[in-house]
Formats: structure tokens, sequence, C-alpha cells
């Protein structure tokens, strides 16, 4: 069991959240969007987008780079396994109280004001509501973590990530004997990226970065086949 | 010097009538859709008064079109594009859907499926969002239609900016013009400058600004980035729309709808040439109130051969070359002045270009206090005053509405003096700096306004641009993905919202 879900299930998901983006993309473009509903209500909607989004994409790289970038690395900069949790702890606990509160205050006005409830479909609620689960299940983790920080318990996570990443067939034996709330977290954010693509998650894979080095501000388009 | 045409427009306000005929059809065609109900891509507005969506002239507020930094470069006001970015989670100076108005319909059902009761039946509103009933409408797309309203309200008109406004409360000075309103089509969009994923452009060959719905993110930027609030975002599919300035009807030589169906006469549509070079030099000039002349600056003339040998090398073909020197535009604002650009404050250089109303001559120039000029009334003892015209169209230059004004009541005085009393008034014609035969003109355009006068629209040369013979059998004009209406109901990806006006007596399109 623990094999199937943290050594094959990985693989199901990140196929899914990969391949089914791929096709959203390109047979359903007009679909492809941020389906902000800021315009029927503002209330709340300010307050509570930005200290959701920043708070979850600190969340977001500290993951990225806490996982994938592996311990020799730190080591090399002289970062403990230990030093590394801790940081991880405090900057991840920070950030998700914050997203928490401003997913809070989302899912308040999700739910409860009927504009922005009559015009919401099933998977708009479901993921808002999913994601604040994963950030409460991410919290409750944070102090599990901050206890056992002599036992390095840290390093597993990275093992197991960067074994999933190096398509190591052991990779899942690194979370044989973790606690049940990491387990929970790892798969419900297996189960988000499975449903990345049939929700309005996508909006993440367009951040418009590249509008700041954009050449200038006005854009033209001929039909012109030789221009 | 880069040549490239455009097809502009103007509105004869003069000859508005404010019957709604261009806003009403041009709802049918566009959007009469779910999730742009609340959309007017054109709309009347009666000025003085503080428009759709309310208060949509103040960009102190709003923070719409562009503004001049110290380094003398424009930057759109709403901050520069880190700026934008910045303001992506929540966007501050968005206005709500109550800026406009909430869409509702009425139980019409409830008119005959109504038991027997004491009092009469009525059909009472429902939101179109969020199907709940609405009590009492607070606001509409046209809500101070001839003047309705309090004063008060409709005094926070923006253009009113150096008048004594409390004189033009009072009944005896009260004065009220219509203003139809449509995208502007501007030379240099605020909207696709703030448009973060590059979904909004400009074309090249005949200057529409269009949205591509495929690209677009719903980032709702481009809606607080145009100062005429003329983008709008579909709450239901979640990406901006606005006025397509009906360009599948364009590139086929017809009138935009709006035009077609405007009973006054009032609009006109013509080629206009431009160089693309200096776009952003007449942007950027200091003076918001060179920004009118500026832009002058920058139409070429189609009779000039050195302009029409560059355009042929930017690849203008012939017919466009000859449709702009035939171009009602041109005439309108080149040769007779009357013609401006609505706000060009906001530096978005607009080609959809208005001439000011004349109005009646206030009681005081009636009785002979104020002066009556031989046959010419003094244009300062109008009605509308000038300078609230100039607010509106010259950033408060009031010299060339005088003198647009003046030319359109010497052209009544000339016209009148020759087909009542034969005699050709040579005078008159002199004294606002035209001559006869521009006069004849004028009067041909402006009053009898022949359709082929009005719209000299050159069709699209597909054949330049496409291989025609793949689109045959197509789809021709759909919003979604392909051959689909655009609705996700139902489909894998998006999935349909919950309907909401089940309860409403019809349901436009099965989910």
């Amino acid at each position: 069991m623990n094999q199937f879900l943290f050594g094959i299930f990985p693989y199901i998901a990140l196929t899914v959240l990969a391949v089914g983006s791929i096709i959203r993309y390109e047979r359903d473009p007009f679909t492809w969007k941020s389906k902000s509903s800021q315009l029927l209500r503002r209330k709340q909607l300010i307050m509570g987008s930005v200290l959701f989004h920043l708070g979850v994409l600190v969340i977001f790289f500290g993951h990225l780079f806490g996982l994938l970038v592996p311990m020799e690395i730190y080591e090399a900069m002289g970062v403990t396994p230990q030093a590394k949790a801790l940081a991880a702890g405090i900057g991840g606990g920070i950030a998700g109280v914050i997203a928490l509160i401003g997913g809070l205050l989302l899912a308040h006005r999700r739910l409860m004001d009927p504009r922005v409830r009559a015009t919401s479909s099933f998977a708009d609620t479901g993921i808002l509501l999913l994601l604040i689960v994963q950030l409460i299940l991410g919290l409750i983790s944070v102090p599990i973590s901050l206890s056992k920080l002599a036992e390095g318990e840290v390093v597993l996570f990275m093992n197991w990530a960067f074994g999933i990443f190096t398509f190591d067939p052991t990779a899942a034996s690194n979370l044989e004997h973790v606690n049940i709330i990491f387990k929970l977290h790892i798969l419900l954010g297996l189960i988000i990226f499975i449903l990345f693509p049939f929700t309005r998650l996508v909006h993440i894979l367009s951040a418009p970065l590249r509008y700041l080095w954009r050449p200038g501000y006005q854009i033209v388009r001929t039909r012109k086949s030789n221009a | 010097m880069k040549v490239r045409a455009q097809i502009g427009k103007v509105l004869n306000l003069d000859k508005c009538i404010g019957c709604h005929t261009c806003s009403v059809t041009c709802k049918n065609v566009w959007t009469s859709r779910d999730g742009v109900e609340y959309a007017w891509f054109n709309n009347v507005e009666t000025k003085p008064g503080i428009g759709y969506p309310k208060d949509w002239e103040n960009q102190k507020r709003w923070n719409g079109g562009w503004e001049r930094i110290s380094s003398g470069k424009i930057r759109p006001k709403q901050g520069a594009k880190w700026r934008i970015l910045a303001n992506i989670f929540a966007n501050p100076d968005l206005p709500e859907i109550d800026d406009f108005y909430e869409p509702f319909d009425f139980d019409y059902d409830h008119l005959k499926s109504a038991p027997e009761m004491e009092a009469f039946p009525t059909a009472r509103p429902r939101s179109k969002i969020s199907g709940l009933r609405m009590e009492k409408i607070e606001w509409g797309p046209n809500w101070e239609e001839i003047l309705g309203g309090e004063f008060e309200k409709r005094s926070k008109d923006y253009n009113f900016e150096g008048i004594q406004k409390d004189i033009c409360g009072e009944y005896k000075n009260t004065f009220m013009m219509y203003l139809p309103r449509l995208c502007e089509h501007c030379l240099n969009p605020a909207c696709v400058a703030s448009c973060p994923s590059g979904a909004i452009y400009k074309r090249e060959e005949d200057g529409i600004v269009l949205i591509d719905q495929e690209r677009c993110r719903g980032w709702r930027m481009c809606v607080s980035g145009c100062p005429y609030k003329k983008i709008y975002y579909n709450w239901e599919s979640g990406k901006s729309e606005k006025c397509t300035f009906c360009y599948p009807r364009i590139e086929s030589g017809l009138p935009t709808v709006c035009s077609e169906t405007c009973v006054g006469r009032i609009r006109y549509l013509g080629v206009m040439l431009y160089d693309a070079d200096r776009i952003q030099e007449a942007a950027s000039v200091a003076n918001e109130q060179a920004l009118y002349d500026a832009q002058l600056g920058l139409f070429l003339d189609p009779n000039d051969p050195e302009v029409q040998a560059a355009a042929r090398a930017e690849g203008v073909p012939e017919d466009w070359i000859i449709s702009a020197q035939k171009s009602p535009v041109w005439k309108m604002a080149m040769d007779w002045k009357i013609a401006f650009p609505l706000h060009p404050e906001y530096r978005t250089l607009p080609m959809v270009w208005y001439i000011p109303p004349l109005s009646p001559i206030q009681n005081a120039a009636e009785a002979g206090a104020v002066g009556i000029d031989r046959d010419m009334p003094d244009v300062k003892s109008l009605r509308i005053p000038v300078r609230y015209l100039a607010n509106l169209l010259t950033a408060g230059d009031e010299a060339p509405i005088v003198s647009a004004l003046e030319r359109m009541l010497a052209m009544r005085a000339y016209m009148r003096s020759k087909t009542i009393d034969g005699v050709i008034d040579l005078e008159v014609a002199k004294r606002v700096g035209l001559d006869p035969l521009q006069i004849d003109e004028m009067y041909r355009i402006m009053s009898l306004a022949d359709y082929e006068d009005r719209f000299v629209v050159p069709t699209t040369h597909r054949e330049m641009v496409e291989d025609a013979y793949g689109l045959r059998g197509g789809c021709g004009f759909t919003d979604g993905n392909q051959c689909s209406v655009g609705s996700s109901g139902g489909k894998l990806f998006g999935g349909g919202r919950r309907s909401v006006d089940a309860s409403l007596p019809f349901r436009r399109r099965k989910r």
C-alpha cells in the first residue's frame, strides 16, 4: 500500500497534471482563465485574495526548493538538516497562517455571498476547500516536524521527492514510518495535482511574467503572411 | 514615416436624438449573452451626468488612460508594468458590477400564472446573477436619461470643471445633450498596454482593437486601464470583451451595426491614414491641450503623392488610398476641423470623434441683450456652455470648439440665404474661413448625409492575407473553441455553473 500511494501514485498524479494541462491548453484554450469574481463582489476579495496568493506563493517556492534542492547543496552552504527544518517550519508556518486567513476569507465570500455563490461551479468551491484543508494539514505538520528536529526527519521527505524525480523504485520506503499527518498532506497534494487541469488552478501556469520584459506597451497584429 | 490605415468614425452630436437604436441593435448582435447582460458596447448617455459606469470620466478615481511622468514618457495611469502585475491578485481600480448595474429580468410569467388576488399582479425584477429578488432597481445603463435624477448627483459630471455649475442647475439655464459612446479604437490604446497576457491587440490593416478570447486569462487589467470603461469583464466566461467595431461587417465593406441603424444618420465611417512612427511622440506632448493638435499631426493627407507612395510601400491597398481621399472622417477632422476626439487628455489618441452640438440660444440673446452678429448668434450665447464641450472634446481648449460651432452656424446661414433668398453669402463663409464649395460639401455630407457619403468603407483584401479556400465551410464567428459555442457546461474542463435563472421565464441557452 505504501509503495502504491507514495511510489506509483505520484507518477499517475504528475502524468495527469502534465498531460491534462497540455490537452486543455491545446484543445480548449477558451476555458483557460483565472475566473476572477472581483467584478461581482469586491468585498473581502482584496484582502482575502492578496493574503491567500502571497502565502501560497511563499509556500509553493518553499516546497519547491526545500524538497528538490539536494541536501548536499544545503550542506555545502553550511545548513544542517535541523536548521533547514527549523527555517521551513517557521517560514512555512507564517506563510501558512497568512494563506489560511486569506483562504478562509475567500471561502466565506464564496459560500456566503449570493452573487459569488451562484456563479461558482462545483470545482471552484471544491478546490478552494481542498486547498484550505491542505493548508491546515500543513500547519498541523509544523509542530510535529519541529518536535522531531533532532531526528532529521526532513531528509526523508527530500529523499522521497528526489527519488520520485530520479525514478528510484525505493523512494516510497522513505515515508514508511512518518507521521500520518505528513502522509495525508502528501496524498492530498497529489490529489490536487490530479485535479489541477480540471479546475481554475491552471491560471498558475499562465502567470504573466513575460509582461515585465515585453518590449514597449503596444501590440499590433497583422494578418499579412509576408510581414 | 510608417503609414497605417484605420477605419475612423465621427458622430455628429448635433443630430443625435437619443433614440438608443444604436445601443439596442448593438446589444442584440453582440451582448445578448449570459455574463454580458450588463455590458453595452455602445451606450448613449445624457450629459451632463456621471454616465455608465458611474463617474467613468473621473480618472482620479478610476486611474484609466495614460499619465505623463517627469521623464517625459507616458505610462498607464494605473501604474507601470510591475505595478500592474503587483495588483494582479486584486485590482484596486476595478469597478464593481454595481457601478454599471446589476443585470435583471422580470418575472413576466407571474402576470399570467398568478392566482386570483386582490392586487393586480406585477412582474417584479430578479437578478440575472444570483437569481434573487431585487426589491428596488437602484441604477441602470441609462439612469440619467433626459436629465433624470437630481441635479446635485448629475453635477458630479467631470466636464463641469471650470464652470459655475450652480447656474446650470437652475431651470432656465439647464441644458442637455446626448453622448453615444463606444470603444474608441485608439491609436495608443491603454487597454492593450495594460494586458499582462498580451491578448489585446490592434489590427494593422484597419486599426480595430480586439481581444483574443483564447489568450485572455481574465486578469482584468484592461477594464481598469481603459479610461472610457469600454472593456467589459464577462462574469460568465471569465474573459474580457469589448466593441469589435463589427469587424466581420467592416471587412465586407459594410458599416458597423450602430452606424447602419442610426436613424439620425449621425455616424460616419472612413479611412484615415496615419503615421505609426510618431504615435508615442504625439501621445507624450506635455500640454494636455496640445494633444488634439498632436493627433491631427499624425494624420497623413491621402492626396499627397508622397504619402500615397509611402502607403503603397507599406502594403496599403490602392482602394484604401482612394477611400481615404473620400473619407468623411478626414473631411470633418482635417478639412473642416469640426470633429474632435473624446477626452484627448487621456492620451489614448482615440479614433471615434465627435462633432459638438449646437444648442438653442439663451433667452437673453433672443431678447437682444447678447450679441447676435448679423445672421449668426455668438456661440457664447448657446445654451450648452462652450467650456463644457471643450472639457469633453479638447481638454478644455475653447478656441477649436468655438471655431467648429461657428462653422456649423455659418453653414446654416449660408444655405438659408442660398435656398430661401437665392443669394450666395460669401461674407459669412469668409468669416469662418471656408469657401463656398466646402460649405456645399459640408451641407451635402452633414445635412443630407446619404449612405454613400456617410460610409466609405473599403473591403478587406483577404486574398492578400490568407488562403480563403481553407476557411470554406467554417463556423464563422464563434467565441469558443472553434465550432463550440463557448459554453463549457458539462464539459471536462471547466464544468458548468449551476443555472441561476431557471426561475426566470426564459433561458437564453441550454447548459
